[in-house]
């Protein structure tokens, strides 16, 4: 950069894929090649994918957990793990799917798909989105690490004191839970800030809030959410770590704590965190579902504001996990009738579903068919929901298999299938390549009849009195059956999943290319070329509508949406900065190099955090130390990114 | 909608509210803003658990706590100061010395309040008071002490003459984190010192 500028009316030029300005901008934007680029890029694509690929490995370990702890349980009185192994088993399960898995899946499509969706070239700070995924790695590893020093934890994912107390559990087994979902909480937090920040600010110019795509409300309204809950778990964490290994009392009863703290402090988090999981993955749904029924989404408006008013809810339902705990009248009272109000506007989005459905025209493509088993998973788990919503049913339900039937359609349903098929949707957009229809199919019946087969019965295992996270149970007293179908139904879901990833391994080398546009969608990203080039868009799109590739056929927009002609913004990496509410121009952005401060930064911590767990004080402040100096010059003003003032030379 | 206006000229680079970092420090400020809602919970929980005997016969210090809460609002001031002349069009020293006064009050505060500590019969392992009074000021003093290094990183950036009245979003950012410790602060006083001694009959 030569010549610093304070203001610039930017000029507005027609420009394609094929233009000189967009090679002066795949130059400008590209990740250098080799190890030093593959730690430093800060493309949301690149970051993206990785997310997609983390998670998913975790979903395989998850799974592979699952699959240990259904052969134990498939006959009565069985040896094939001891109890303590069969505690660390669902302890880890739990933990890898809820934290390692359900959630950085959908920040791995969120990541990929926000600049694209709105039309921009990069997430707010793509620095920092590097950092998340770095120390989303790290924390997973962490916690895996536990794996190696044989202390898995083994109090289960809710992990209530006093049971996680030193007293009850002297080894590391907790301290790396402890220690692992704080560090985690960092990447979750930093993450949600850049998707706030990205959604309020990085949005194409004329895309108004009642203009952007449902996923960016499902995944901004979540990330509000996790701005605000994340905390509470962390605190948690904190003080059971301080309890263990500093005497401190906050969860022990005989020096004044409250075993029960550790509940409200947990629950607060975990109960808003089941929104977290799905909202994203609903998104993605009402995104994409119109594709295939050839029409808008029915009652956008209505979703937008479902969703929002679901994850508000969802912050006054905790204590529905605590009905058993003997808490006050009253709470149970109020938190089950919040516990009630909360399905409106759940089902507000499926109506709208199935009105998207039934008035359109289906196109039953392999991601129809996900999306449609995701409705009906949805109806199912939403309904055996309201069941525990009431105190008297709870009180018998809770800690039977009711309670894990109706945790796993909850969250298989509405998570993995809502994924399964997005996947579908936007791997063309990512790959180049479309998946196999046919084998997309396939893996669909299987993994939904082997879902079924697998949870369905479980219902009844908990009515018929079976609790949870027990390691064996004696024969005759009439679970023997259903467990037996339960187990194969666990590896008919298993063989459903690996032809799945076959097809996806198959299409990456022989899948039909893709072109732009394959699903003759709506919304911007179906502009760029598949996959798109680093610097996403030659100019930066305007709209005009919420449909802006669906205008010509729907006549709905005022003027006409632009994205071969707008400003080229090219003087460095640049983007476009808007007005939060109403899209309009606010400010031209320098956006940061590739970087190796975030991966530098996540190994300090790591450092840090090893030291922790250890008690190696040296390490822990070395790597504290170490993180300081790296957010110092991470954070050192640059005049390339237009920090600093132009004088100072 | 109004139709966009193509020939305004917009602002290039990080200014003031429209540098995306304002616009993250205030995520940051939600979500730790958050923590301390939940750890005044965790106080006002365990203390609704037990009667007035919960806490201890000497109740944590006026003496010190008082001037202490005086000197964190002194460098608020001091801060917002250094950030008006900056943004009013003074550059580098000006600006460097308030903030470094800023910093000089929030090493103050840390020093009376590791004193303080030192002189109370209080442990973090003497019960739930003793463990939630050490962990709100421990963990304020930990934002504290972050935001000391962000105001030392300010002080030398202005002396280097990094900022003018138009690249000032670093400053009004930092600033900005400086004020919520202060209102935590606040907070966190009110809580451990005064309503102990708010009598109910």
């Amino acid at each position: 950069m030569t010549v610093a500028e304070y203001d610039r009316v930017p000029e507005r030029v027609d420009s394609g894929y094929e233009s000189a300005l967009a090679h002066s901008l795949e130059e400008t934007w590209e990740t250098k090649p080799g190890l030093y680029g593959w730690i430093s890029t800060v493309d949301h694509k690149e970051i993206g994918v990785r997310y997609l690929v983390t998670a998913f490995a975790f979903l395989v370990a998850g799974g592979v957990e699952a699959l240990i702890m259904r052969v134990q349980l498939a006959r009565p009185n069985q040896n094939l793990v001891a109890p303590e192994t069969y505690n660390e088993l669902f302890s880890l399960h739990g933990i890898t799917m809820i934290f390692l898995y359900a959630l950085p899946i959908l920040s791995g499509f969120s990541n990929y798909l926000f600049p694209l969706v709105l039309g921009s070239r990069d997430m707010a700070f793509p620095r920092l989105n590097a950092f998340s995924y770095w120390i989303y790695l790290a924390s997973g590893l962490f916690m895996y690490g536990s794996i190696l020093a044989t202390a898995v934890p083994n109090d289960g994912w809710y992990n209530f004191a006093p049971y996680s107390l030193r007293q009850f559990n002297p080894g590391l087994n907790m301290d790396f839970y402890a220690l692992g979902m704080i560090f985690l909480g960092i990447s979750t937090t930093v993450g949600s800030a850049n998707f706030v920040v990205t959604f309020l600010r990085m949005r194409a110019p004329g895309m108004s809030i009642n203009r952007v795509p449902i996923l960016t409300w499902g995944t901004t309204t979540i990330s509000v959410g996790n701005l605000l809950a994340v905390p509470a778990v962390s605190l948690a964490f904190l003080f059971l770590w301080t309890d263990r290994q500093f005497g401190t009392h906050f969860y022990t009863p005989e020096s004044g704590g409250h075993p029960l703290l550790w509940q409200h402090l947990f629950w607060i988090y975990a109960h808003p965190w089941v929104y977290v999981v799905v909202l994203p993955a609903m998104g993605m749904v009402s995104d994409a579902l119109p594709f295939f029924c050839r029409r808008p989404l029915v009652g956008y408006v209505a979703v937008v504001l479902g969703t929002i008013t679901t994850m508000t809810l969802g912050f006054g339902v905790w204590l529905h996990h605590m009905f058993a705990t003997g808490i006050p009248f009253l709470a149970l009272a109020f938190f089950s009738g919040a516990s009630f109000v909360i399905t409106i506007p759940s089902a507000v989005a499926v109506l709208s579903w199935v009105a998207t459905i039934w008035t359109g025209r289906p196109v039953t493509t392999a991601a129809f068919h996900f999306f449609a088993g995701f409705i009906a998973l949805f109806v199912i788990g939403g309904v055996s929901g309201v069941m525990t919503a009431s105190v008297p049913s709870d009180l018998q339900l809770t800690e039977t298999y009711f309670i894990v039937a109706h945790i796993h359609y909850v969250l298989i349903g509405i998570n993995v299938f809502a994924v399964l098929g997005a996947l579908h949707v936007w791997f063309p957009k990512m790959s180049g390549r479309m998946m196999s229809e046919t084998l997309g199919k396939i893996s669909f019946w299987i993994i939904f009849i082997g879902f079924n087969v697998a949870f369905l019965p479980m219902h009844l295992t908990g009515l018929w009195g079976m609790p949870r996270r027990i390691y064996t149970y004696p024969a005759g007293v009439g679970w023997d059956t259903l467990n037996m179908i339960t187990s194969v139904g666990a590896f008919i879901l298993a063989i459903g999943v690996i032809v799945y990833f076959a097809n996806v391994v198959i299409s990456l080398r022989s899948g039909r290319i893709a072109g732009p546009n394959p699903w003759d969608g709506p919304t911007l990203e179906w502009t760029t070329p598949s996959p798109p080039p680093p610097y996403n868009f030659p100019v930066i799109p305007q709209v005009a509508s919420r449909h802006p590739l669906w205008e010509s056929r729907l006549h709905d927009s005022v003027g006409e949406s632009q994205w071969r002609r707008g400003m080229p913004l090219d003087k460095g990496k640049e983007a476009l900065a808007t007005t939060a509410l109403d899209g309009l121009p606010d400010a031209i952005l320098k956006m940061p190099e590739d970087s190796p401060a975030p991966f530098i930064v996540t190994l300090a911590m790591t450092a840090g955090f090893v030291g922790l767990l250890l008690q190696i004080w040296w390490l822990a402040g070395v790597g504290a130390a170490a993180t300081l100096a790296g957010l110092l010059i991470w954070l050192w003003p640059e005049r390339e990114l237009a920090q600093r003032a132009e004088a100072a030379r | 909608m109004t139709a966009i206006d193509q020939s305004r000229g917009l602002p290039v680079g990080s200014m003031g509210r429209r540098a995306n970092g304002w616009w993250g420090m205030i995520t940051l400020i939600a979500t730790e803003g958050a923590l301390f809602v939940y750890l005044l919970f965790s106080y006002f929980y365990i203390a609704v658990q037990h009667g007035r005997e919960w806490l201890p016969p000497d109740l944590p210090s006026l003496s010190l706590s008082i001037p202490n809460t005086v000197i964190l609002l002194v460098s608020g001031v001091a801060v917002w100061r250094g950030e008006s002349l900056l943004i009013a069009g003074r550059r580098g020293p000006i600006v460097a010395i308030h903030i470094l006064a800023a910093l000089v009050l929030g090493l103050a505060f840390i020093s009376l309040e590791g004193w303080e500590w030192s002189m109370e019969k209080l442990t973090p392992a003497s019960g739930s008071f003793g463990s939630l009074y050490f962990m709100l000021g421990a963990l304020h003093l930990a934002h504290l002490v972050i935001g000391a290094l962000i105001l030392a990183a300010l002080a030398l950036w202005s002396a280097l003459g990094y900022f003018d009245a138009r690249r000032s979003a670093p400053v009004s950012i930092g600033a900005l984190y400086w004020y919520f410790v202060i209102v935590v602060w606040l907070a966190v006083f009110f809580t451990l010192y005064i309503t102990p001694r708010l009598s109910l009959g």
